[in-house]
């Protein structure tokens, strides 16, 4: 590739802190969480993004404010990662108006329009095609930004992914595909639900630059969507990002995980990427035990703190159920 | 001094569609057009032929055969800031992008609190007519009007088809505008200035005292020629076209009932479940204690459109069964 940009990340020790916190935040909301969920404090479905909190911790960390993301119904991380404040994913997460989307959505559908968060989808596959269109609308207005989509490898089995791909490559949109595959859909492992298992695969049948990449590898991660973010941003067209990875957690709260053997479960633990990153931390002398110590407060209080806002905060009245339906007249 | 009459120029409803179409791209530069062969093929029903030379592959997008795919990416490309008018070739193929249109473009606004609104319009032929058989003769309008979140329209004349299409895409929320078939090569003429038009109301299309005709679309002409017919026998029928069956306009639909005091709903959809068991459920809430005959309706049989000529007909409203539901209604 000529004139390549900076695309390594520069894994300063206030970058490697910061990677490290932005998964460490996302863990521990998400264990926050099915407590909460446990006492009925959040209802619902709850899909738990615990074990690959490094690709939305290492993706979003190669992006610009005016990007646009459209994540999964397991998009709590991203959420966090994009720079939504926990407090409003959390009070979301409750259903309070003090949520990000004013609570209408709930945990499977995150919105922020500061952030330029277009939801938590939870329709399998369908926030691929919208992905593609706000690429294509900002190409059409010469802005620069683009378009980042995350999916699950499960979303590779819907038309929508292939009628996606081919409309971004045919037209060069600015999109960031990001396949989070993480072996099962639902309960239905890879090998039962696909013909070809190398996702990356399918990308390039469509003339798609992709690569695969150690998802449990923040590092690795960020450096692989920062080559993406740079190829996407000279105009060369879209960009197929797989991340392997693995969800600790059951699919729901409702999963009793009877496809899944223990040892599987447990062998990718072992590959957990925030304890993997910070032992290669301190191995190498940025980071050191008291850092750790410092952060698992700092982001308990925060956690705390926004169980706290969300507990405090406020049930819509039902005197407004209907609205936001419609654009009000005039608001435009 | 007398104003000068205004300038009438001989159309047609596929011309007058087209110059609605052309006048929005010259006056919005948001504005673009993307569908199955709209471009150099110049639209299944040549309603967009020359359009591709006079503004160009960009603005005139030839897509592939994925409607999930280019209605997703206009929803996309609505919400990056640009104006999509996609056109989906028959309603029949709109089914497969049913989840784009409802769980995405009717959805976003509430899901997300408010925070993003869907401006798309989506053009789409309905109707049967044409011996074109089950899986391109049906009438899915009424469907639609079933969607909070949505606008849905059905211009039935030439000043509708050209008129509407500006207000629609003024709308900030996704608009569905259906085409009948059966009128693109219908002649008349039109006002040479005609231009936008409301997309709130029902008008009444032909004045009268003895009973309410409600319709809309392609049968708006047949119900026009029994309410001739019908006048010749000494019946006055009045008949009403709703041109927007999302939201309905039920105050107009209720004045002229609470004149009438009778009733006729006739629909190209199935009669089950229809927009003519919406419109009749209404009545009856709103102006049950007016009526002094039961409410009919004139409704296609539930069939799958049949291919030869004479089952076709025989499976649609025509001009004669409405006289007979009228005969009855009126009981003369």
């Amino acid at each position: 590739m000529s004139a390549t940009p900076d695309v390594k990340p520069r894994l300063s020790r206030e970058h490697s802190l910061s990677l490290l916190r932005q998964m460490l935040r996302i863990r521990r909301f998400e264990e926050k969480c099915a407590e909460l969920y446990t006492q009925e404090k959040i209802r619902g479905f709850l899909h738990l993004y615990i074990g690959e909190e490094a690709i939305a911790a290492g993706v979003m960390a190669a992006l610009s404010p005016e990007d646009a993301i459209i994540a999964t119904y397991r998009e709590h991380g991203h959420a966090l990662a994009s720079g939504i404040s926990m407090n409003a994913v959390m009070a979301e997460m409750y259903g309070k108006q003090e949520g990000s989307s004013r609570g209408r959505g709930g945990s499977m559908h995150i919105f922020n329009a500061a952030a330029r968060f277009f939801g938590g989808n939870a329709i399998v596959g369908g926030g691929l095609p919208p992905a593609v269109g706000l690429g294509l609308g900002y190409k059409m207005q010469g802005l620069p930004h683009l378009a980042v989509c995350f999916f699950g490898e499960g979303a590779v089995a819907e038309g929508e992914f292939h009628e996606s791909l081919n409309l971004a490559a045919l037209w060069k949109a600015p999109v960031l595909f990001v396949c989070e595959n993480n072996l099962y859909a639902m309960g239905t492992a890879l090998q039962i639900s696909e013909s070809e298992t190398e996702i990356h695969q399918k990308a390039s049948s469509y003339r798609i630059k992709s690569e695969s990449v150690d998802g449990m590898d923040v590092v690795a991660v960020e450096a692989a969507a920062r080559r993406a973010v740079a190829f996407v941003r000279q105009g060369q067209g879209p960009y197929f990002l797989e991340c392997k990875t693995y969800r600790f957690r059951a699919h729901s709260m409702f999963d009793a995980q009877l496809y899944r053997k223990k040892e599987e479960v447990e062998a990718w633990k072992q590959r957990d990427p925030i304890k993997r990153f910070g032992d290669w931390l301190k191995v190498i002398g940025l980071a050191h035990d008291r850092d750790f110590q410092a952060m698992e407060s700092e982001v308990a209080a925060e956690v705390t703190a926004s169980v706290a806002f969300a507990e405090a905060g406020t049930w819509e009245p039902v005197s407004d159920l209907l609205r936001d339906v419609y654009t009000p007249k005039g608001s435009a | 001094m007398s104003e000068r009459a205004p300038e009438q120029v001989a159309t047609t409803y596929r011309e007058a569609v087209r110059a609605g179409l052309r006048e929005a791209l010259q006056r919005e530069p948001r504005a673009f057009l993307m569908g199955e062969d709209i471009g150099r093929y110049g639209g299944c029903y040549a309603v967009t032929k020359g359009m591709l030379d006079e503004f160009g592959p960009e603005r005139i997008r030839d897509t592939p055969l994925s409607e999930s795919g280019f209605v997703g990416a206009g929803i996309g490309a609505a919400m990056a800031g640009m104006r999509p008018i996609v056109e989906v070739m028959t309603c029949n193929f709109s089914l497969l992008c049913l989840d784009q249109i409802l769980n995405n473009a009717a959805t976003i606004r509430h899901m997300s609190g408010g925070q993003f609104s869907v401006p798309i319009v989506i053009r789409m032929a309905t109707g049967a007519g044409r011996q074109l058989a089950a899986q391109h003769s049906h009438s899915l309008e009424g469907w639609y009007a079933h969607i909070p979140g949505i606008r849905v329209l059905a211009p039935a004349t030439l000043e509708d088809g050209r008129g509407m299409l500006w207000t629609a895409m003024n709308d900030p929320d996704p608009v569905l505008i259906f085409e009948n078939i059966m009128l693109y090569n219908m002649g008349g003429t039109i006002d040479a200035a005609a231009g936008a038009v409301d997309i709130d109301r029902a008008v009444v299309r032909r004045p009268g005292r003895d009973v309410s005709l409600l319709t809309y679309g392609g049968s708006l002409w047949k119900t026009l020629e029994a309410a001739a017919t019908l006048k010749e026998q000494g019946i006055d029928a009045e008949v009403i076209d709703l041109r927007t069956l999302r939201p309905l306009d039920d105050a107009t639909i209720m004045e002229s009932v609470r004149k009438t005091r009778r009733a006729v709903i006739v629909d190209e959809g199935w009669r089950s479940g229809s927009i003519s068991a919406e419109i009749a459920t209404r009545i009856v809430e709103q102006a049950f204690w007016s009526l002094d005959a039961p409410i009919t309706r004139v409704c296609t049989e539930e069939v799958p459109i049949p291919y030869p000529k004479h089952l076709e007909d025989a499976a649609l409203p025509s001009r004669e069964k409405i006289e007979a539901a009228v005969r009855k209604v009126v009981g003369r």
